[in-house]
């Protein structure tokens, strides 16, 4: 495994021992860890932003003789590579993360879903694993808890976008083609083999071992009040020092252009293909699930950039990456790009534009998943930002209709 | 009826909560708002059951009766309070109070855009597509007013059209990927040679590896068909060239008709689902053309004779001479989708199907050797059409061993929507004909030939004959009416137990076989019943496994949920509701009928006196009217 590098972060990246929060959680009754990750106003990272605890006690809840634990590693959204992180140089946090919540949710199995691309870390999380089984921190009657067994799989992902979908990601699990479930049920309720099954993102479980160590309220005196505690994100674009980054939620775009040492910006993709794309005017918004929400992945786009191209890419993206289930999202993001090629090509009319806008908000309350309600944004987000540049762009319109 | 467990994905299961007619089992009811109006439902309804429950309509599109929810096309979106995003009716269930609204703005205008989308990729005419007024793609942008493309229109096409099946054919331009065939031969028919492949724009239908559907294990039950919403599948059409014959003064066209047909048929003419019209369809086949009109039921009688016989001299085999390795349970073998099935997935199993003919297969070879003589005609100049209500009877005329006559002994399997098509090409409103019999010598047969057509009927009308013929009592005497109840219904496998308390003599026919019943007294026949390949499969599961079915000693399998009135030919759409009406159609066509077993039948008792001299299974029958099969096994190259 890669040498660990010194990061800089006040909560994901201070100190943590492998094995202390799991010791701690098996001398405290479930319901007070669960308490003590309510505190903390813990939310998903992996983008829904649904709360952490709430989403443990459904799965505790759930009456099943079988339950899971999935640790979303499929980190697929482009411009994101902070869950690498993670497993790469703080597999400790992750891991007991995952034994925490069996511990909480009464799963005994636990499997990491891993990026097909990440494959290179398999042999090293395994001799992790092994570890751990030595110490005792996996395996039947862990840290001497009578009856406390929980283990740990990893299965590599299958190369699509669309598997990070917790629900694809669970067909994918059990051999079937990646494509997201109806919702309701929920995996809470029915998930992996038709069993409970919590999934969470990498940094979720990473961010619940400091938690249990160090507690819900140290946890929320970072960030703000609706988004608790620190977030990692991924800068990438014209900047030069581009990386992960952990930083309170709140931080505004512009104090994170500073720190990254980007000048003359235009605009900021935040939330990766599917997020909202912020220009100039709007730097001082803040990073937080309430204002411009993220996965952790940030792009930054300096003046030079053609925001068309740009989203001329996103578009390409979601078209090839829908996993062509549902209607709005299979043709509609056909429609949208060629919407971009037509506006590119100077052969397009406002009223069509407006019409494809129109679309877009259907595709966004219409489309089965997250990636069909969410593909529209760039779209959207982009036209209206930066209408001038986009309109402009010498060729005029024609009339196609 | 349809079991929606089978290999459907683990997701697909949990979404249709099993509701027992007493709610309070499963948690009662539900109440909730539709359109400001409060309304109770059982728990675990789904927003569409619940808004058709209370006369609301909500279009679908990927949404079947009979199939596993998919949520997929999203035109049935409707509005939840507190949901930020709109949720398919058909794969919501309702398990706590829910306020919904079925038709604002915001719903209108998606369903709006999803059917601009799906016209916008779809490449076809209606005009010139068998689909026209009775698609629901066509329909849906009816009911939505579409008047232009909106989003463009595709210009050519993208895929070619795959003929190479026999029975199906399909046209990938026209799919909406709405998955119902997909399902259809996962979930009903355990075959699984459709999935969806691909990403994004370029996701389709298709088979293992991209194989023309004649090299994959489609069981051509065609089941897809009459579940697709559209006209990407369809059956292979033998319209033309059967024109050209009637058209040919040379030809003797002759058609035997199959009994599900005739239960159906008006539905293609706008006649609510459960009126036979039997003698108006006989009238219009002469109209058409056809130089005779004869009824399979007919054949159905023989195939009892010699099914019931094959049995006994199994049983014979088994229980006195103890003779080593005979294959039982024996298999009903007249559903050519069942035989397929079980040559891909079972072949080790083919000693236990009957080598009696279909019954269309056993009326091809007679046409062409006993009923050409008769009439002195020569063979080569007979066309012999058969009306079915299957796409699979197209592939088993096909099959190289059909030709015991000398001759192709079926030149066409026609099923019922072609042979609606003809009618209507040849200017006839078929419920305006007056009613008409079938032709001599095949136009008298029982009310047990009938009810082959539904699930459960060949079982009733072998076990009406056997009764008679081993206790020498009447199966009236046995059963109410001579109706066998146990294995009518259509719950997916059906078992009975048929004491045998007392034996009679033995009958002239049977007498060359056995010397008497004395061995069969006390005895209990076991017996069963499955229809849909899925149920098939459990059962021969169950007999691989040494399970009760193993020690049965007769099943009737059909391919075709609901049996032959299900099939795969027959009027689209189909339901469970649409599958019951024809079955009692059937049934009470049956009833009205004076003669009801097979064996009583004096034409069937004719044609061994004059023509199968050696009685049933003897010499002359094992030529013409039994086969062989072939092991097929699940994988081709
Ligand atoms: C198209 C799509 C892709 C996704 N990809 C990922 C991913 O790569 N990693 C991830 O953790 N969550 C991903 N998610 C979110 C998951 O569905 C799920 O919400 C998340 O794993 C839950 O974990 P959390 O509650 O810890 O955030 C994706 C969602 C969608 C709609
Ligand atoms: S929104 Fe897109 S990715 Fe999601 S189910 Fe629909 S087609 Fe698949
Ligand atoms: S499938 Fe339907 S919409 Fe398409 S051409 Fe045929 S009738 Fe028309
Ligand atoms: S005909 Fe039957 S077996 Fe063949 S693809 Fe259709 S449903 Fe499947
Ligand atoms: S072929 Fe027919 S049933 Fe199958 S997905 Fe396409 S439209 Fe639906
Ligand atoms: S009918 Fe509900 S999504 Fe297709």
């Amino acid at each position: 495994m890669e040498m660990k590098k010194n990061r800089q972060g006040a909560v994901l990246f201070s100190d943590y021992t492998r094995g202390k929060s799991i010791e701690k959680v098996v001398g405290m009754p479930r319901g007070d860890v669960l308490a003590e990750v309510k505190e903390s106003k813990l939310k998903g990272r992996g983008g829904a932003g649904f709360p952490t605890a709430t989403k443990w006690m459904l799965t505790a809840a759930a009456v099943a003789e079988k339950k899971y634990i999935i640790c979303n590693a499929d980190e697929g959204e482009p411009g994101t590579f902070k869950d690498r992180v993670l497993l790469d140089e703080y597999p400790a946090l992750v891991f007991d993360g995952m034994v925490i919540g069996g511990y909480v949710t009464g799963a005994h199995e636990g499997i990491l879903y891993l990026r097909g691309e990440y494959s290179y870390m398999k042999k090293g999380l395994e001799n992790y694993l092994e570890e751990m089984r030595k110490d005792n921190l996996l395996g039947v009657n862990i840290a001497g808890k009578e009856g406390f067994n929980f283990d740990i799989n990893i299965k590599m992902g299958s190369g699509a976008y669309i598997c990070g979908e917790e629900t694809a990601l669970i067909e994918s699990l059990e051999g079937q083609r990646g494509e997201p479930r109806n919702k309701p049920p929920f995996p809470v309720n029915t998930g992996f083999m038709g069993c409970p099954t919590a999934v969470n993102n990498v940094e979720t479980l990473a961010a619940i071992s400091h938690i249990v160590v160090k507690g819900g309220k140290w946890y929320q005196k970072y960030g703000t009040d609706k988004s608790s505690g620190s977030k990692l994100f991924s800068v990438s674009g014209d900047c030069k020092k581009p990386g992960v980054f952990e930083l309170p939620w709140g931080t505004t775009i512009t104090d994170l252009l500073k720190l990254v040492d980007a000048d003359n910006v235009k605009a900021v993709q935040v939330g990766g293909a599917s997020g909202v794309c912020i220009p100039k005017s709007q730097f001082d918004r803040k990073l937080a699930y309430e204002d411009a929400a993220t996965g952790g992945s940030i792009m930054i786009f300096n003046e030079s950039r053609d925001m068309l191209h740009i989203l001329k890419n996103f578009m390409e993206f979601f078209v090839e990456e829908s996993c062509g289930q549902c209607t709005p999202c299979r043709i509609g993001n056909v429609k949208l790009l060629e919407g971009v090629e037509m506006i590119e090509s100077g052969n397009y009319t406002f009223s069509y534009i407006t019409k494809l806008k129109e679309l877009g908000q259907s595709m966004q309350v219409a489309s089965k998943c997250g990636l069909g309600q969410s593909s529209p944004n760039s779209f959207l987000s982009i036209l209206e930002n930066f209408r001038d540049e986009i309109f402009n762009n010498g060729n005029g319109g024609v009339n196609v209709r | 009826m349809s079991d929606k467990e089978g290999r459907a994905p683990e997701s697909q299961k949990p979404l249709v909560v099993e509701k027992p007619d007493d709610t309070s089992k499963i948690g009662g009811m539900v109440s909730m708002e539709i359109n400001e109006r409060k309304v109770q439902v059982p728990l675990g309804t789904t927003i569409l059951e619940a808004c058709r429950q209370n006369d609301i309509h909500i279009p679908t599109l990927c949404h079947h009766d009979d199939l596993c929810t998919a949520g997929v096309c999203r035109v049935c979106v409707v509005e939840v309070e507190g949901m930020r995003t709109l949720q398919a009716a058909c794969a919501y269930p309702v398990t706590n109070p829910l306020k919904i609204k079925t038709s604002t703005p915001l719903v209108r205008k998606a369903r709006k855009h999803i059917i601009d989308l799906l016209i916008s990729e779809h490449y076809g005419e209606c005009y010139s597509c068998f689909r026209n007024n009775n698609c629901e793609l066509q329909s849906l942008a009816k009911e939505y007013g579409v008047d232009h493309y909106n989003f463009g229109h595709v210009q050519k096409p993208r895929y070619e059209i795959d003929k190479s099946s026999f029975s199906v054919v399909r046209d990938l331009d026209k799919c909406v990927l709405c998955k119902r065939c997909v399902r259809t031969c996962i979930d009903l028919q355990e075959v699984g040679v459709l999935e969806a492949i691909d990403r994004g724009d370029k996701t389709r239908i298709d088979t293992f590896m991209d194989k023309p559907l004649a090299d994959v294990i489609c069981i051509n039950c065609g089941q897809c068909i009459n579940r697709c919403p559209t006209g990407a599948l369809r059956a292979n059409d033998p319209r033309d060239e059967i024109w050209a014959a009637i058209d040919d003064p040379n030809k003797h066209v002759v058609m035997q008709t199959a009994p599900s047909p005739r239960a159906a048929i008006a539905e293609e003419f706008g006649i609510p689902a459960g009126k036979s019209m039997t003698g108006e369809m006989n009238t219009a086949i002469r109209r058409l053309g056809f130089d005779k009109v004869f009824d399979t039921n007919f054949t159905a009688d023989l195939t009892i004779m010699e099914e019931g016989t094959e049995l006994i001299i199994r049983l014979f085999q088994a229980l006195v001479e103890k003779k080593e390795g005979v294959a039982l349970p024996q298999f009903t073998s007249c559903s050519p989708g069942w035989v397929k099935y079980l040559e891909h997935f079972y072949p080790e199993y083919i000693p236990n199907l009957s080598s009696a003919k279909s019954p269309q297969q056993m009326f091809g070879a007679l046409i062409k050797t006993y009923y050409a003589k008769e009439n002195n005609i020569d063979p080569k100049d007979v066309v012999s059409v058969a009306l079915m209500p299957c796409a699979a009877k197209k592939f088993e005329c096909n099959r190289p061993e059909m030709t015991d006559s000398g001759y192709k002994d079926v030149d066409f399997g026609l099923t019922t929507r072609e042979l609606a098509q003809m009618i209507k090409e040849g200017g006839i409103h078929l419920p305006e004909m007056p009613q008409t019999h079938f032709d001599d010598p095949f136009g008298d047969a029982s009310g047990a030939g009938l009810i082959f057509g539904a699930t459960g009927g060949v079982m009733e009308a072998a076990i009406r004959t056997v009764v008679e013929l081993v206790t020498g009592k009447k199966a009236e005497d046995l059963f109410e009416n001579a109706n066998v109840m146990p294995v009518r219904g259509f719950e997916g496998v059906k078992y009975a137990e048929l004491p045998i308390p007392v034996v009679g003599p033995v009958p002239e026919i049977l007498k060359a076989l056995v010397p008497n019943w004395d061995w069969l007294k006390g005895a209990t026949l076991k017996v069963a019943v499955c229809h849909g390949t899925a149920n098939a499969k459990k059962v021969m599961d169950d007999i691989k496994a040494g399970g009760k079915f193993s020690e049965c000693h007769f099943i009737e399998f059909m391919a075709c949920p609901g049996g032959c009135l299900g099939g795969g030919g027959q009027p689209i759409p189909t339901t469970p509701e649409i599958r019951k009406a024809r079955a009692k159609a059937i049934y009470t066509e049956d009833e009205s009928l004076p003669l009801r077993k097979s064996h009583e039948n004096e034409h069937v008792a004719s044609i061994y006196d004059k023509f199968l001299t050696d009685g049933p299974c003897g010499h002359i029958s094992h030529k013409l009217l039994h086969t062989h099969y072939t092991p097929r096994g699940k994988y081709i190259d």
